[in-house]
């Protein structure tokens, strides 16, 4: 029987009927476009004039789109109850200091139970596995209970210091380890002399560097949409996030201001995974879990 | 935990270790790594007392009555009782819970693997721009909350604007005060948000499965895309799939917020109400710490004995 042959994108393509192109390639668009109509419509809605938010039935596009309602989210946020920049800040500072203590904790980490044969790093990576497996709300509450004994309640450390030991990054960065970097240009710089840090700093880290923009990349992104939080109860240690909410919770009246809110959290995280996509999927080769 | 190690690791060389026990063995072994400890222990110490010490302390919890104020007094299964045989919110929690999770982790991973699949063999540029579309709505943070907006209960809703402009009904429908809708509502906003690490992990994983499988595949008799992912691409990704099924499972337990910020807190009814929102009721406003200990401890057990078990299964694909 003779065998259909293509070559697509320089990788040679088996067995495909034309039909079963065609039916994906449908169904691809289909799904593609339901997954894209809501950010579609955020951000025309956040375009909108106040008369045409009003206009019945309403219109799936702008007539004369404008920068109004930014505009007046920025006006919302200056009759605020605490200066809205503080808002802004603490979410920078939470982002900021979580990721970079997560990089510093998680690599360190990643590298030794990768590389460093100790005793008790299956049972410690197989707790990190586990780790992997719940949502962190459900320890919230104990949680709470080590905040109020160290006096870390209404304190932004309460967000920053779980968010250092936060497992995903970590995770993904060993298996990078494991996949991409030999032994043996780790065992040649130790027999020169090399401490494990500076074989760690000099040689380990360069070599994996799509796994660090990885781990920063989710630490960013969780940390980034940090909302309101049963540790954070004064109003000038709360989020931007939070403050968000709270224009969004007043409801249609303010479409206009709430979706140019929508649209300014979502640029940033999103830009971020544009920048790093191609890193993010390379590590994401290595993420996968043996049994 | 470091017998074990110790263990599998004299299975391993069982010729350098024949002069010495298990303990001194260990030990040396310890001293000659003890970089590995220095270098782990930043990590370890903050995971321990943010993640290790809390669900222990759950667990203890769970067995007493403790209000924050006042010592924790041990009542026993007390709570565990309460739960299933006096509360009946509790019992609709467990209910949604299981059906948002019975429906969101299988369609979200079923989701990502066709997509990943299908966006495959796309060119490289074509194929980073399908990847952000999907990928999107995940990080989006709050954006979800347009569907607020688009199934707001008002005429100015694009849903009821469009259902009274053609005549489906005369009044507005009340989408996230109406127990009937709110449910499917919230799981498909949830589904819209829930392609993320898994579909990432299966486009990567995807990519690297090697060409000369599918060539040596063709020549023994694979006749189409199906048999192929079957059984060629299936297998040799079971390891992602194995990562995507804790990460979607994981996810899909963790609804909590969209439901909140659609439908209110309670929900209409308590028609969408989790066992999350039971959490933050007992345990965030209510500071019934012993009880909200049950709750966490239930919710705790369910993640982790579905992740297990679809770990069993998984590891039959392609056998």
């Amino acid at each position: 029987m003779a065998r259909k042959m293509r070559v697509r994108n320089h990788k040679v393509v088996l067995n495909r009927s034309a039909g079963g192109d065609a039916g994906i390639t449908v169904m691809l668009v289909i799904l593609g476009v339901l997954m894209f109509i809501p950010m579609y419509f955020s951000v025309m809605t956040s375009l909108k004039p106040l008369d045409e938010l009003w206009i019945f039935p309403p219109k799936f596009y702008v007539i004369n789109p404008t920068l109004k309602n930014y505009a007046d989210l920025f006006k919302l946020m200056s009759t605020s109850w605490v200066p809205f920049s503080r808002y802004i800040f603490n979410t920078v500072l939470i982002t900021v200091a979580g990721t970079f203590g997560n990089l510093c904790l998680g690599s360190l980490a990643a590298y030794a139970l990768s590389k460093i044969p100790f005793p008790g790093r299956k049972g410690i990576f197989q707790m990190i596995v586990l780790s992997l497996m719940f949502v962190s709300t459900v320890t919230g509450i104990a949680n709470f209970i080590t905040f109020s004994f160290l006096g870390l309640v209404d304190n932004l450390l309460a967000i920053i210091l779980p968010a250092c030991c936060s497992t995903l990054g970590l995770y993904l960065m060993k298996q990078f380890m494991d996949s991409s970097v030999s032994n043996e240009a780790l065992e040649s710089a130790r027999l020169d002399g090399a401490g494990e840090f500076r074989v760690f700093w000099s040689i380990a880290m360069p070599m994996v560097k799509p796994a660090w923009l990885t781990l920063i990349v989710y630490s960013f992104q969780g940390l980034w949409n940090t909302g309101s939080s049963i540790y954070i109860q004064s109003e000038q240690l709360k989020t931007f996030n939070y403050a968000i909410q709270q224009i969004l919770s007043a409801g249609i009246v303010r479409a206009g201001a709430s979706t140019a809110a929508m649209v300014i959290m979502m640029i940033v995280p999103v830009t971020v995974f544009i920048i790093s996509q191609s890193n993010i999927i390379e590590t994401m080769a290595s993420s996968g879990m043996k049994d | 935990m470091s017998q074990n190690t110790a263990v599998k690791e004299r299975k391993a060389k069982p010729v350098a270790r024949k002069d010495m026990t298990r303990a001194q063995w260990t030990w040396k072994e310890m001293k000659k790594n003890k970089a590995g400890y220095i270098m782990i222990a930043p990590f370890f110490i903050l995971f321990f007392v943010f993640t290790v010490v809390p669900v222990f302390l759950s667990m203890i919890l769970s067995f007493t009555s403790f209000n924050l104020l006042e010592w924790p007094k041990f009542v026993g299964l007390d709570n565990y009782v309460r739960l299933f045989l006096d509360d009946d919110i509790f019992l609709t929690a467990i209910q949604n819970t299981l059906i948002f999770a019975v429906i969101t982790g299988p369609v979200s991973y079923l989701l990502s693997l066709f997509v990943a699949w299908f966006i495959n063999e796309l060119p490289p540029k074509m194929r980073a721009f399908v990847t952000l579309i999907f990928y999107a709505p995940s990080i989006a943070g709050s954006m979800y909350q347009i569907f607020g907006i688009f199934f707001s209960s008002d005429r100015y809703g694009y849903v009821n604007a469009l259902l009274i402009e053609y005549n489906f009904i005369t009044e507005p429908i009340q989408f996230f005060q109406n127990a009937k809708y709110v449910m499917p509502l919230c799981i498909i906003v949830a589904l819209w948000t829930s392609l993320g690490t898994t579909f990432l992990s299966f486009i990567a994983g995807l990519q690297i499965v090697d060409n000369s499988l599918y060539e040596a595949g063709a020549l023994d008799g694979v006749r189409n895309r199906w048999q192929e992912l079957w059984y060629i691409t299936l297998p040799s990704m079971k390891e992602q799939l194995m990562f995507g099924a804790v990460m979607s499972i994981t996810g899909s337990f963790g609804f909590g917020g969209i439901v909140t910020a659609l439908a209110g807190f309670p929900s209409v009814d308590y028609c969408a109400w989790t066992i999350m929102h039971h959490l933050e009721d007992y345990g965030g406003q209510r500071f019934e710490v012993g009880y909200s200990s049950a709750i966490a401890t239930i919710l705790f057990l369910m993640m982790i004995g579905s992740n297990m078990l679809i770990k069993k299964l998984l590891s039959k694909v392609g056998q």
